[in-house]
């Protein structure tokens, strides 16, 4: 094999993040005093940089899929993808990442957990969710995948003195670990009837091939059983709301955000890349997985006294309602969906994460030093406190309540356009009986902050830039409602830019 | 139309905009300030309504004022789309005018959190103009789905000691319903690739999907007119609503449901419409009728304009669905009236809470002898409200069971019952209220109307009595309009 920087540049960005950790981890072993906030401010940088090398590589190909290692030999070949899917979704983590990094900051530093290891196990997520963006490889999404977990596996544990967070970060590590099992089996079994791990390979062999077709839905199952942990969807949700509740709220907003992008794109890389062929199989057992998760997601969610907890079960709908566009792709004797389909999905893992990170950033926001705002009863009177926060408050819980004109509610229309469109009335159906239901915890939070007058009265002591940024991002909620077509073609252009079903 | 400017597109983001800017006022300290910005914003945001109708043209069903058509969200084909007819007209004018009416109403009755309420106000009537003036499916389910918002928190912020559980089940309520337009909607656009209603009025639909279509257009425009079995949420919303927010829900937000049955269901799916109509008179008339018994029963004033409407806006339904010129124009002009009369009927009703914080008929009686020119206005607006010849209510409810008598005698011979009911619950509780001896001391010691007062009911009274004297000016715009519309819903889209 004769090298070639070229064979680096899909993956410049993930090896300037590794390249990076190391950084971090000498110069704060050596900076003592100031470790906490070079640790802080370097691993801000470090997305920053890794944002802009990710944005220069989707200007410079626009609009490409093609793999820039066409030619067969040597072992990093075919391993990664560069495409406008990758860049998107990746630009998408690290803003997410960054976001939640700022509103986690100051709750972390009152708390004393603002040690270096933690910004390095965050940025050590963050690589292995670009991992499983640009995989292109079963291999090569799995070490995306576990790279990605363990660090999580540690952050929600990182409380180490805190009993509810180290059980949370037990239980977590505990059905992770038996997911990725599962998951690396399912991915044998491919192996075993296609005698190929490389992606594109799979996706022909399982699309020639007749034979062996018990091995390829055997392998599935267990393929779709590891997405669907990852997802935290039905049947695989429980560990949400105790990891949720458990982990720091900190983490709480680093696990429920940028991880679920990376998720999508896992189970699009995965499933839509890898076996399309095999798509009315995962499609009905994906189909299950979404009704379960959207009844089980909304009426748990309803009784629900932890604000956490409450969000963990939205959450698990949600992802429930991203399924719905994922798995209406595609449809015998229908063409032409695929495209909407999938950037329908993608649009609502992404306008997700924004307003995820939103609602834990206001729990924060709430929480004072020695004080977790964690009961929903803390939004009490919010109105009287700070009429500025109610107000963005209001924007996400009908966002994610899917009001217009909020985002919450073109990423509700669009992923149930998808559905519509694929056949699926009954499930469109009970998509929207839920969302009634779910309205109505959503609206619970309104109440308490605009009908019922505050237990206590203390002014909210959040650091400003805190303050602003959690504004940007409620406003971004709104303004994304009014025009989400910019976003909408960001997703659509992506999910063409991979040629699917033609 | 001749001129460019966008009357439609101010009389949606004046309001919103001022809204905003009445938002900005903060704190209650500058309470003043904000009362004057909402009353100048809501001024405005009428002037800008007024030559939507001395530029309409009457002489034709096609939708005026259409500047604006542009791309909103390409992805799927949706346009920022607006324009109106002889249908739509009235309502935005009415909307804006209504609004004004609101921002008095609440000037001193209002001391928490001023700028929030005007805001809420402002920006809803902004919201619900869009409605009115969309002609993109999703350009008005955005607008009609966002304008509970407002609505949700003036009830829940500023209502009465229910409130919190009033405002969550109009919230649900509503949605439930508002959901299921929204599958339609989505089907509509798979079948003819568009989200413009004006393209779905033209595109053929089977039989099979139009009765599907329809259903969801029922139970969602239903909800919101409210149709008798879903009205229960009506009552306690009303009840509980501040005096301002039983205006806009009784003048504006029913009417939300009924002209989407005039925009939706009978044109774009004509041949269902037809064939289901007669089930739709059914529940028009038990609205009529059984609703018009409850409210002889009710003893909360508020709750009987509030049954009361229930038993208008059946009517409202039975003239749309009797698919004749007749009926139509009957229902449309009942709307209109509906709305000066029921918003007159609540803010009477309000005069006599901000004095005596009851709303119980028993503790009223004999009002006549300590506030004489309330008197007069409430009696005008109670006559009105039992369709007395030279008020507005006659005009409509006449011409419906016109039209009703096309139809069939016996559904006008029901539907006549109204008269006799609706005169009988309204003028029992204006004589229980107003006439006899001074009840208790409390009445006693009731003082009349102000300026204010005066100033708003008299506006009314002269609306009700415009259109119950001369109802043409009123009824010319919605001619050329209504009669296309029934000739297209006889022809039928089926082959």
């Amino acid at each position: 094999m004769n090298f070639d920087a070229n064979y680096f540049y899909p993956v410049t960005a993930e090896i300037f993040v590794a390249l990076m950790v190391l950084a971090i981890m000498l110069a704060t072993a050596f900076a003592r005093g100031i470790a906490r906030g070079l640790a802080y401010a370097l691993t801000q940088l470090t997305l920053v940089v890794a944002a802009l090398m990710t944005l220069a590589a989707l200007h410079g190909e626009p609009g490409t899929a093609t793999n820039l290692f066409a030619d067969e030999t040597g072992s990093f070949i075919n391993m990664f993808v560069q495409d406008r899917l990758g860049g998107v979704l990746k630009f998408a983590v690290y803003c997410t990442m960054m976001v939640a990094l700022l509103y986690g900051r100051d709750y972390l530093a009152a708390r004393r957990l603002d040690r270096p290891e933690f910004f390095l196990l965050a940025l050590l997520a963050t690589l292995g969710m670009m991992v499983m963006i640009t995989a292109n490889h079963l291999l090569v999404l799995y070490i995306g995948l576990e790279m990605m977990s363990l660090a999580l596996y540690a952050l929600v544990a990182f409380d180490r003195d805190s009993t509810r967070s180290t059980e949370a970060g037990m239980k977590y590590f505990v059905l992770g670990a038996v997911a990725s099992g599962l998951l690396l089996y399912g991915m044998s079994m491919i192996y075993g009837a296609t005698g190929t791990l490389d992606l594109p390979a799979v996706s022909q062999a399982v699309a020639s091939q007749t034979d062996k077709r018990e091995v390829l839905l055997f392998g599935l199952v267990f393929l779709v059983a590891g997405v669907s942990f990852k997802l935290g969807v039905v049947p695989f949700h429980m560990w949400v709301p105790d990891v949720y509740q458990g982990a720091p709220t900190a983490v709480t907003l680093i696990v429920s955000s940028a991880p679920k992008i990376a998720a999508f794109a896992f189970a699009l890389r995965l499933l839509v890349g890898g076996l399309s062929g095999l798509a009315a199989h995962w499609q009905t057992m994906l189909m299950l997985v979404a009704a379960a998760s959207i009844v089980l997601g909304n009426v748990a969610a309803l009784a629900q006294r932890n604000i956490k907890r409450m969000l963990a079960y939205s959450g698990i709908s949600h992802m429930g309602f991203m399924l719905l566009g994922l798995l209406s792709g595609i449809v015998e004797g229908k063409s032409g969906l695929t495209n909407d389909a999938y950037a329908s999905a993608m649009f609502y893992a992404i306008s997700y994460a924004l307003m995820t990170l939103a609602a834990f950033g206001m729990v924060v926001l709430l929480s004072r030093s020695g004080f977790e705002a964690e009961d929903i009863e803390d939004f009490k009177g919010l109105n009287r406190r700070s009429p500025w926060f109610a107000l963005m408050m209001l924007f996400v819980m009908f966002s994610m309540a899917g009001i217009p004109f909020f985002v919450g509610f073109f990423a509700k229309f669009a992923v149930l356009e998808a559905a519509v469109a694929a056949g699926y009335l009954w499930l469109a159906v009970l998509a929207v009986v839920m969302s009634v239901i779910g309205a109505f915890y959503y609206l619970r939070v309104v109440k308490l902050m605009y009908f019922e007058e505050p237990d206590v009265n203390a002014p909210l002591a959040a650091p400003p830039e805190l303050q602003v940024l959690l504004s940007v991002n409620g406003l971004a909620i709104a303004v994304l409602g009014l025009m989400p077509g910019g976003l909408l073609h960001a997703c659509g252009a992506a999910i063409e830019a991979l040629h699917l079903g033609s | 139309m001749m001129t460019e400017i966008p009357y439609l597109n101010l009389a949606i983001w004046v309001p919103i905009l001022g809204g905003v800017l009445v938002l900005a006022t903060g704190p209650d300290t500058h309470a003043r300030m904000a009362r004057v910005v909402a009353l100048l914003v809501a001024v405005l945001g009428f002037a800008v309504t007024v030559p939507l109708y001395t530029e309409f043209d009457a002489s034709t069903a096609a939708m005026q004022f259409v500047v604006e058509k542009r791309p909103w969200i390409e992805h799927f084909n949706i346009y920022y789309h607006l324009g109106i007819d002889g249908l739509s007209l009235w309502f935005i004018l009415l909307n804006a005018f209504v609004t004004i009416l609101v921002v008095i109403a609440g000037w001193q009755v209002i001391q928490h959190r001023v700028a929030q309420y005007m805001a809420a106000f402002l920006i809803m009537s902004g919201l619900m103009n869009g409605i009115f003036a969309a002609l993109d499916g999703v350009l008005f389910y955005v607008f009609f789905e966002a304008s509970l918002i407002p609505l949700y928190l003036v009830i829940g912020a500023w209502g009465g000691p229910n409130r919190m559980y009033a405002a969550i089940k109009f919230f649900l309520f509503t949605l439930a319903g508002s959901l299921l337009l929204l599958l339609a909607l989505l089907y509509l656009y798979n079948v003819t690739g568009s989200f413009d209603i004006l393209v779905w009025q033209r595109a053929p639909l089977a039989f099979g999907a139009q009765g599907l279509i329809f259903l969801a257009f029922l139970v969602a425009f239903g909800v919101k007119v409210p149709m008798w079995p879903v009205h229960t949420w009506l009552p306690d919303a009303h009840v509980e609503a501040p005096t301002g927010g039983s205006v806009v829900l009784a003048a504006i937000a029913l009417k939300l449901g009924a002209y989407g049955f005039v925009r939706f269901a009978l044109p774009i799916v004509p041949d269902a419409s037809l064939q289901y109509a007669p089930y739709v008179l059914a529940l028009s008339l038990v609205a009529v009728i059984y609703i018009g018994f409850v409210a002889l029963a009710q003893t909360d004033m508020k709750k009987l304009v509030a049954y009361s409407s229930i038993a208008h806006m059946g009517f409202v339904t039975l003239g749309f669905f009797l698919v004749n010129p007749l009926g139509i124009e009957g229902a449309l002009v009942q709307m209109i009236s509906h709305g000066f009369v029921s918003a007159a009927m609540f803010l009477c009703i309000g005069v006599l809470y901000d004095r005596m914080h009851s709303r119980q008929i028993s503790d009223y009686g004999g009002v006549a002898n300590t506030m004489p020119r309330f008197a007069a206005f409430f009696m005008l607006f109670a006559m009105a409200n039992c369709a007395l010849p030279g008020t507005s209510g006659f005009v409509g409810e006449f011409t419906i069971i016109l039209g009703a008598m096309k139809y069939s005698f016996w559904v006008a011979f029901l539907a006549a019952t109204t008269l006799v009911l609706g005169a009988a619950y309204t003028l029992w509780m204006y004589k229980r209220v107003v006439f006899g001896a001074v009840a208790n001391e409390r009445v006693a010691a009731l003082t009349d109307i102000g300026m204010r007062e005066f100033f708003f009911l008299a506006v009314l009274a002269i609306c009700v009595l415009a259109m119950g004297l001369y109802p043409f000016p009123f009824t010319e715009p919605m001619h050329e309009s209504v009669n296309a519309l029934v000739q297209h819903v006889i022809a039928g889209k089926l082959p």
